[in-house]
């Protein structure tokens, strides 16, 4: 019963979905408050019916129905509860009802607080919601249901897929879905602000708090997904530039160029069009990216199941959605003027090439992305695009970027005065060439010596811009704005200082141990005791006992594991990682080579990584300044103080 | 208004790609064993408890090689249709019941001893094949799941095409369709029994 509970209440979600999409818009169209007041409480009404509908589902997990096909395909009676619960979205069909239930998520927190907004304004974005949801709704209705039964029950689940089980997956997928979806909602006010044809400044703050919002959900999704990628696959690297990986990179790259922006929209009134563009084009990255991994077009490490006839509808859509956007685009954008003047020293141009680069970056990760698509298309053969790819063209992307990134914010919008900008950033060069240069000594690459100086800039000048404002605001409070911003650029610099020292001087050791025999990395000494059996829930595992050790004061023992699930055929590595704020000791178990359990020499792989949590320590840093930027009075105020004109114009329009 | 026009381009351009992209299969990579010699083995055999199987007591046939196991849930869906085209008579299928036992989730296989484990294996296959038909000429034990190793087999079920001369033709990942039996399997067979 319960399952198709869950079903039902996914189709009335559906017709609700349909009212929400339709009624609003067609209500701000043409005056009529009736339908506009439909928007909130639709979207509220569809909100509850996916909560019960994913409840439903997640119930199934946890009673271990395998009458449902999807349960019996993702889980197993003797999955612990706590991966039960991750493995309602450990597949296709779960994954899209996440999906839906976040974008109810968001459209249910803009109906809530959205009071300052005008009404027709608030139909319009709910509206353009709603179609969205239609849209995931009636994909997951006619291809991917996740409650279909099956007619003959299996005695026991299939298991979740092994690589899945673990904290990480948990949350990362939730988080992920957050950002994509949450570029909805950028997406929703810009197609509002071209519909009513007001594409004013007014649509940008609106959506500023939102797109931010968004953002950090993307970066901690993208983060945790690459700190996964790492503990989990046992390959001690922390991004392999795979097809889903990208895929979530892309919409990130371009929604870190919405944010600036709407900045600049906000604050200046320019670039109106071009940051529009951005809002649909973040939103139709992230559908882009929902198709190229649910479509199965691309290969990838992310196995997914593939079949033709939920691509072809996942294209339809893509089609309907974007194309519909792009061309109301062209059709209201030549109408828009152009906005506030700048001159070509300014913090606009600043921004702007700010904006050029990230959208160069994404697409070129887009193109490499693609390229096998492509070429395959073309019936020019087959091939994969490897990270060297996207290393060449990344590099020398990012540089001019993060060297941008320490000015950017001390540029006067309008006109700045390069003498000024000189002056100002004095110190900070001084620092960064103190600090940067001495600090690239013995192996210096110049890739490494790049990076860090880059690094150490960004830091330095954030810390000269710290002090200059404080000396400027007199007593007067700094903005949070201005903290939120600075520390996600230190959180730049941060995650830079991790990729260079990683990349400059990890070291790795493949080596054959046998009981008592000890390896050497990075200044540590490990020394394998044995490997005993051991069993888990599902799983039986080999573990590795080995001492670490330096300058022989032993300092823990550390515990790699190779798990042979019972479900699946490829073994696992479970990697032990001794990490502290400087350097990660990160050791996986590989083959048996010969003997008995315990007895006989094991294939151990040991990597030494310097600063490599510096990596997800800058992730962090630039979710928390997010964080911090979105909890500005500004957002909190305008929302207070704008209700009563809100409610005025709405007295008037009605 | 042209140059507002250049994003809905590029996406119409992409979208042809995109839709191109989905008429191909990107896991059509051919299987590194297809063209080689089939692996050989000896197992035991479900039925004839005394005489092993090897592949090469196939040789001058051409013959289907099924990897199968009651715990799979997309066997299920596949055996019908391996059942009405065994009935065909057209070329012998060969079954591979693969770790049969500790593939397993609901059964701790460690704390079973070896003749447990080929018991329960039997008894296991024995009864889902007189539930729903047995479509083998003889079904092959790889209890340890050794020969599915050696045959990169993936996931449960797969299906491999094996000529006269021992050399693998053709591998099905996963289960079997009608279509696929028709537009591939078939015509491959045709042409190889001629020669």
């Amino acid at each position: 019963m319960i399952p198709e509970l869950g079903h039902f209440a996914t189709m009335l979600a559906l017709l609700v979905a349909i009212v929400q999409g339709v009624m609003p818009l067609l209500g701000a169209h043409r005056n009529r408050s009736a339908w506009i007041a439909l928007a909130r409480p639709a979207a509220q009404a569809q909100w509850l019916l996916l909560l019960l509908a994913f409840g439903c589902l997640s119930y199934a997990f946890y009673a271990n129905d395998f009458s449902v096909g999807y349960v019996a395909e993702h889980s197993n009676s003797r999955l612990p509860a706590l991966y039960r619960f991750a493995a309602v979205w450990g597949g296709h069909e779960g994954s899209l009802m996440l999906w839906v239930l976040m974008l109810a998520t968001w459209t249910l927190a803009v109906s809530l607080f959205s009071r300052a907004l005008p009404e027709a304004m608030v139909a319009r974005v709910i509206g353009v919601l709603g179609l969205v949801s239609c849209g995931m709704l009636l994909f997951i209705l006619a291809t991917s249901s996740p409650f279909e039964r099956l007619i003959d029950i299996p005695a026991d689940g299939r298991d979740l897929n092994p690589l899945l089980q673990d904290p990480g997956l948990v949350i990362h997928p939730p988080m992920l879905y957050m950002g994509y979806v949450g570029f909805s909602v950028a997406f929703a006010f810009a197609i509002a602000a071209l519909l009513s044809g007001q594409l004013d400044a007014a649509w940008a703050r609106w959506s500023r708090p939102w797109t931010v919002l968004a953002w950090i959900f993307l970066t901690l999704g993208v983060g945790l997904g690459s700190w996964w990628a790492y503990y989990e696959l046992g390959w001690g690297g922390w991004w392999f530039w795979d097809p889903v990986e990208n895929a979530s990179f892309i919409p990130w790259l371009v929604g870190t160029a919405l944010i600036h922006s709407l900045a600049v929209t906000d604050k200046r009134g320019a670039f109106k069009n071009w940051t529009v563009l951005l809002a649909i084009g973040a939103f139709s990255l992230s559908l882009l990216g929902t198709f190229l991994v649910r479509s199965g077009v691309l290969t990838s490490v992310h196995a997914f199941a593939t079949d033709p006839r939920r691509g072809l509808f996942i294209l339809v859509f893509l089609v309907v959605v974007i194309g519909s956007s792009l061309l109301l685009f062209a059709w209201r954008a030549p109408k828009v003027g152009l906005g506030g003047r700048f001159a070509l020293m300014s913090r606009e141009t600043l921004l702007l090439v700010n904006n050029v680069l990230l959208v160069v970056a994404s697409g070129s990760v887009l193109l490499g992305t693609l390229y096998p698509l492509l070429i395959d298309a073309l019936g020019m053969g087959k091939l994969s695009v490897g990270p060297p790819y996207f290393q060449a063209v990344f590099v020398p992307l990012m540089a001019p970027l993060l060297f941008l990134i320490a000015i950017g914010p001390l540029a006067r919008w309008k006109q700045a005065r390069t003498g000024d900008l000189v002056k100002r950033l004095r110190l900070a060069l001084a620092v960064a060439a103190g600090i940067g240069v001495p600090l690239v000594f013995g192996n210096w690459t110049p890739l490494v010596g790049l990076g860090l100086l880059l690094a150490v800039w960004i830091i330095a000048s954030g810390v000269a811009q710290i002090r200059d404002r404080y000396r400027s605001a007199a007593g007067k409070r700094v903005p949070r704005a201005f903290w939120g911003m600075q520390l996600a650029h230190i959180g730049v610099a941060v995650f830079v200082i991790g990729v260079t020292l990683v990349k400059g001087y990890e070291t790795e050791k493949d080596v054959r141990m046998a009981p008592n025999d000890t390896v050497q990395v990075g200044g540590y000494t490990l020394r394998l005791l044995g490997v005993r059996g051991a069993m888990g829930p599902n799983y039986r595992a080999a573990v590795g006992d080995l001492e670490l050790s330096t300058d022989g004061k032993v300092l823990r023992m550390i515990h790699p594991e190779k798990r042979a699930y019972f479900s699946s055929t490829m073994p696992m590595t479970e990697a032990a990682i001794d990490s502290n704020v400087f350097r990660d000791i990160y050791v996986s178990l590989g083959e048996s080579l010969g003997g008995q359990d315990g007895i006989g020499a094991w294939s151990v792989r040991v990597h030494y990584k310097p600063f490599v949590g510096w990596i997800w320590g800058g992730c962090l840093l630039m979710a928390l300044g997010g964080l911090v930027a979105v909890s500005d009075r500004r957002y909190r105020l305008s929302a207070k103080v704008a209700a009563p004109v809100a409610g005025g114009l709405q007295g008037a329009s009605a | 208004m042209k140059r507002f026009m250049i994003p809905v381009a590029l996406f119409v351009i992409l979208v042809i790609f995109l839709g191109i992209g989905l008429t191909l299969d990107p896991h059509e990579v051919p299987s590194p064993l297809v063209g080689k010699p089939a692996p050989t083995f000896n197992l035991r055999q479900l039925a004839n408890a005394d005489k092993p199987f090897s592949p090469k007591d196939m040789q001058g046939k051409v013959w289907l090689l099924n990897v199968w196991s009651s715990w799979c849930v997309s066997c299920r869906t596949e055996h019908p249709l391996l059942v009405a085209f065994a009935r065909q008579g057209r070329l012998p299928i060969v079954g591979l019941s693969y770790k049969e036992v500790r593939g397993d989730g609901a059964i701790d296989s460690s704390k079973l001893s070896a003749d447990d484990e080929l018991i329960m294996t039997r008894s296991r296959a024995i009864s889902w094949l007189a539930e729903r038909g047995n479509p083998y000429a003889l079904v092959a034990l790889d209890i340890d799941g050794r020969v599915g190793i050696d045959y990169g087999v993936y996931g449960v079920p797969e299906t491999y095409v094996i000529d006269k001369t021992g050399i693998i033709r053709y591998k099905q990942i996963g289960p079997l369709t009608s279509d696929a039996l028709d537009k591939k399997i078939l015509p491959l067979v045709k042409e190889l029994e001629k020669s």
